[in-house]
């Protein structure tokens, strides 16, 4: 079996008596895309952050790529290669598109405070072809706020690709889109996967099926089952905690 | 052309014009406005740095002003009572040489944003705008009742400082000096504007989350274009002491950073010549509104606030419209 | 130093506290609440204190004063919520400080305008003034005295309305979660107006309490308004406790630091050096103490972590 790219191990989190993360431990291998899945409240969102480093967990550690995360903040491990978009789009909503992905392009390196960003051939050739690479080449200039929705999505995506990750951490990339868009973005990861593995937590649960390599399912703070989805759609407890027994196979 | 472009070039040539009008004139008085309006404008422009491009709602940017301003006020007290600012390890003497002057004004100044900074950028929002506020107070009283300096009287330097080849008495030549400043400051705003940094540090302060997940710490940009911000504020101070040849503590007072933050509003917040037409405005109000009414930050007030409440984005805004995402 | 002295400067401290308490108070309600930073608070500290002053030369009244100060502060209160704050509720911080900027310069200059450049002075009535002999034979100003104690009964009295009150209940919702007043059906509208003119009627009566123990000028509320700044920035942002604790630290450690520290350089220096440099640095003390917090704890003793 090859060595897997991101290695989340024996993570724990508690907030007071709520235990939201319990001993959590998965792995993203390379080429696929691992879906996360679970109810409303399970620590989806929780385990993001300690991937992520907005939060440090009480137990537990993360490798990418071998290396060892755990003590660093959000900016250091997204330069150690780990891209990421957001549930709720987070983009500089003033700046053009173009200027959006330039700024991931500068692959954290900020201090250069005399050379015009905008003119350097390097990092707009990174930025346009992240950009092309997720359907956005003829928004360059467009002003961010004036995206759709779902074009916002894709930029999220063409700011994480210009980090050249080595994983991506996607956090409900379909959230809000149409069927259209829906189709679109799904087409756009199951190409992706194949730049970096993709953990994915999506509720959208036709889209997960028709993705993912492997899923995990997070109840109650831990995953009580990691398999593929065929696999995920006959184990027994999965049905009973989160697809629900009526669902018939 | 774009509109903004335009107008900031009427902004410059008329901050060369009306002095060369007022020389040839024999209006010294009109010259010595001039350079008043300059020299705040410089501190505005630095006060933009902070405030415009990275959000940063600083009301203590008095500090800055004021140490440069006592820089020059302690170099030249030292040089023209010779004696020296110390002897021990090392001797120090005191200035009235303009370039170094301004050098230690900029060190200094950048130094004490860079440890208020640090402090300050712990917290954010209206923590943020109170503890620059009350750091501002801090350098305030600290000069009030340090005696050595003058205390709550402040002191004179009799004569302006020197530079090489000029005679700064004269006071078009003064006047060049403060506008070669403003216009070298200009140029290194813009370009950190357009620079990698700017384009971050402008990113940060519309969703510090996008910056933090490309790699990048919004609060080391933050740190870093406070000091900046503060050096030049801090060169502005030492410019305004030798023009009026006076230091005192008024220029830590909160109201100098009310004012240095009117200059900016006024002309337009993240606008790059908005410091510039907020200060010459200012200082025309000041000077017309003056003889007009002895009341006359009643009407000052009654602009601001109907500034803030029905005309945002400032002059600059409102004669040149939105600012336009360029690339 | 004996120990008399210092519990008399400690009294001092006190009193410097609960004063900047009530100033305290009202900021932090007002940020907790509606989420607005207002720098003209300072100017109804200065109406309150102009208005105690006016009334007390023409009627000869404390009490008169004491009331006109609270009823004109928070009249200018709720004038300045309805004309100007109430818009800016949904703005930045940066056009609440711009345009609260400008409204101190509208009232300093008002004030200027109606009452002259002169300082005005408040006589303490009979009753309060000459000094007291405490337990222990420490002799201390009767009204400095009054001040603790309205100081101390008008903290009570705010936990009180905090804790216990309908409206004070309101008043915690709005800070925890502005929608879920407006789900609870209140009028947040009538709510945002009273808290404002309860935290002007507060600044006000410092005004009026401090105006007797020094002059009545224009430019009096702003110095009282950044120490009131600090005491949020130590104490937390909309917490009355906080504020409460916040306002007695900075009251005696100014205080104390006025007379400790010469005292305490007299040590190691000769008289005179020991005095300029235990004043200056006794000028710095509150916003050195405010750094010390900060560092430790960034969003203030009992601010909620941001």
């Amino acid at each position: 079996m090859t060595e897997p790219v991101l290695q989340v191990r024996g993570v724990s989190k508690s907030f007071g008596a709520l235990t939201a993360n319990e001993d959590v431990s998965l792995d993203l291998r390379p080429g696929e895309i691992h879906a996360l899945i679970g109810p409303n409240g399970a620590g989806k969102s929780t385990l993001i952050a300690a991937i992520s480093g907005a939060l440090t967990p009480d137990a537990g550690t993360v490798h990418l790529a071998g290396r060892d995360l755990t003590g660093l903040d959000m900016a250091a491990r997204a330069r150690a290669g780990l891209g990421r978009t957001f549930q709720i789009s987070a983009l500089a909503m003033e700046m053009s598109v173009l200027q959006n992905a330039t700024l991931g392009a500068l692959g954290g390196q900020a201090f250069r405070l005399f050379r015009p960003v905008m003119r350097d051939a390097g990092l707009r050739q990174v930025a346009q072809s992240a950009l092309a690479r997720v359907g956005l080449q003829g928004h360059a200039r467009t002003r961010t706020a004036d995206l759709s929705h779902g074009q916002r999505r894709q930029l999220e995506v063409a700011i994480a690709l210009t980090l050249a990750p080595r994983a991506f951490l996607m956090d409900e990339p379909m959230a809000g889109l149409g069927l259209e868009g829906t189709a679109r973005m799904t087409g756009l990861l199951d190409a992706l996967r194949v730049e970096a593995p993709i953990l994915l937590v999506e509720h959208d649960m036709d889209a997960v099926f028709r993705l993912a390599d492997r899923i995990s399912v997070l109840v109650y703070g831990r995953i009580i089952a990691t398999g593929t989805p065929a696999e995920i759609r006959q184990n027994p407890d999965v049905r009973r905690a989160y697809l629900g027994e009526e669902a018939s196979p | 052309m774009r509109r903004e472009t335009l107008l900031n070039a009427a902004i410059l040539a008329g901050f060369l014009a009306l002095p060369l009008w007022a020389w040839m004139a024999d209006e010294p008085f009109i010259i010595t406005l001039t350079t008043r309006a300059a020299i705040l404008a410089l501190a505005g422009v630095g006060l933009n740095l902070a405030l415009g491009l990275g959000g940063l709602v600083s009301l203590g940017h008095a500090a800055f002003f004021g140490i440069g301003g006592y820089a020059m006020g302690v170099l030249a007290f030292h040089a023209q009572t010779y004696t020296p600012l110390t002897e021990a390890p090392f001797l120090i003497e005191g200035t009235k040489s303009m370039p170094v002057i301004w050098l230690v004004a900029l060190i200094t100044s950048a130094l004490a944003a860079l440890v208020i900074g640090a402090l300050s950028l712990r917290t954010s929002g209206v923590y943020f705008i109170m503890i620059t506020l009350a750091f501002g107070q801090m350098f305030y009283f600290f000069m009030i009742s340090w005696p050595a300096y003058g205390g709550e009287d402040g002191m004179s330097i009799y004569l302006r400082n020197g530079f090489p080849g000029l005679n700064t008495l004269d006071p078009i030549q003064f006047y060049a000096l403060c506008f070669v400043l403003l216009a070298g400051a200009l140029w290194l705003v813009s370009r950190i504007q357009h620079s990698a940094f700017g384009l971050a540090l402008a990113a940060a302060r519309q969703s510090p989350m996008r910056v933090t997940s490309v790699g990048i710490r919004p609060r080391s940009l933050h740190l870093l274009a406070f000091t900046l911000s503060g050096a030049i504020t801090g060169l502005a101070g030492a410019l305004f002491a030798d023009l009026n040849r006076f230091v005192s503590p008024t220029m830590f007072s909160w109201q100098t950073s009310g004012e240095i933050m009117v200059f900016v509003i006024l002309g337009g917040v993240g606008r790059l010549l908005g410091p510039v037409l907020g200060a010459a405005i200012f200082i025309a109000m000041e000077h017309w509104l003056d003889g007009v009414s002895d009341y006359w930050h009643i009407y000052l007030g009654a602009i601001l606030l109907g500034m803030v409440l029905f005309a945002r984005g400032g002059l600059i805004g409102l004669i040149a419209g939105r600012e336009v995402a360029h690339d | 130093m004996t120990l008399l002295l210092l519990i008399e400067q400690c009294l001092n401290g006190l009193q410097m506290g609960v004063a900047l308490f009530l100033m305290a108070a009202g900021l932090t309600l007002i940020f907790g609440v509606m989420g607005v930073i207002n720098l003209a608070h300072g100017s109804l500290f200065m109406v309150g204190a102009f208005a105690a002053a006016g009334v007390a030369a023409a009627t000869g009244s404390y009490t008169l004063a004491l009331i006109a100060a609270l009823a004109a502060s928070a009249v200018a209160g709720v004038l300045m919520e309805v004309l100007v704050i109430r818009r800016l509720y949904a703005r930045d911080h940066l056009d609440q400080v711009l345009a609260t900027f400008a409204l101190i310069l509208i009232f300093s200059e008002g004030t200027r305008f109606l009452f002259g450049s002169f300082p005005l002075y408040i006589d303490t009535p009979a009753l309060l003034s000459g000094p007291i002999t405490l337990p222990g034979g420490i002799d201390y100003p009767r009204y400095r005295l009054f001040i603790i104690a309205m100081g101390l009964a008008i903290a009570g009295g705010l936990f009180w309305f905090i804790a216990r009150t309908r409206i004070g209940i309101q008043i915690r919702a709005g800070e925890v979660d502005r929608e879920m007043i407006a789900a609870l059906g209140v009028d947040i509208s009538k709510l945002y107006t009273a808290v404002f003119a309860l935290g002007a009627a507060l600044a006000g009566l410092a005004g009026a309490l401090i105006g007797a123990i020094q002059s009545v000028e224009v430019g009096m509320g702003e110095p009282v308004l950044i120490l009131a700044f600090v005491v949020i920035v130590i104490g937390g942002i909309g917490s009355i406790k906080g504020a409460f604790i916040g306002a007695l630290l900075v009251g005696l450690t100014d205080t104390l630091g006025r007379v400790l520290l010469p005292q305490v350089f007299g040590l190691v220096m000769d008289a005179s050096s020991a005095t300029t440099v235990g004043a200056s640095l006794a000028s710095m003390a509150i916003y050195i103490l405010m750094a010390g917090i900060l560092v430790f704890r960034p969003s203030g003793l009992f601010g909620r972590a941001t």
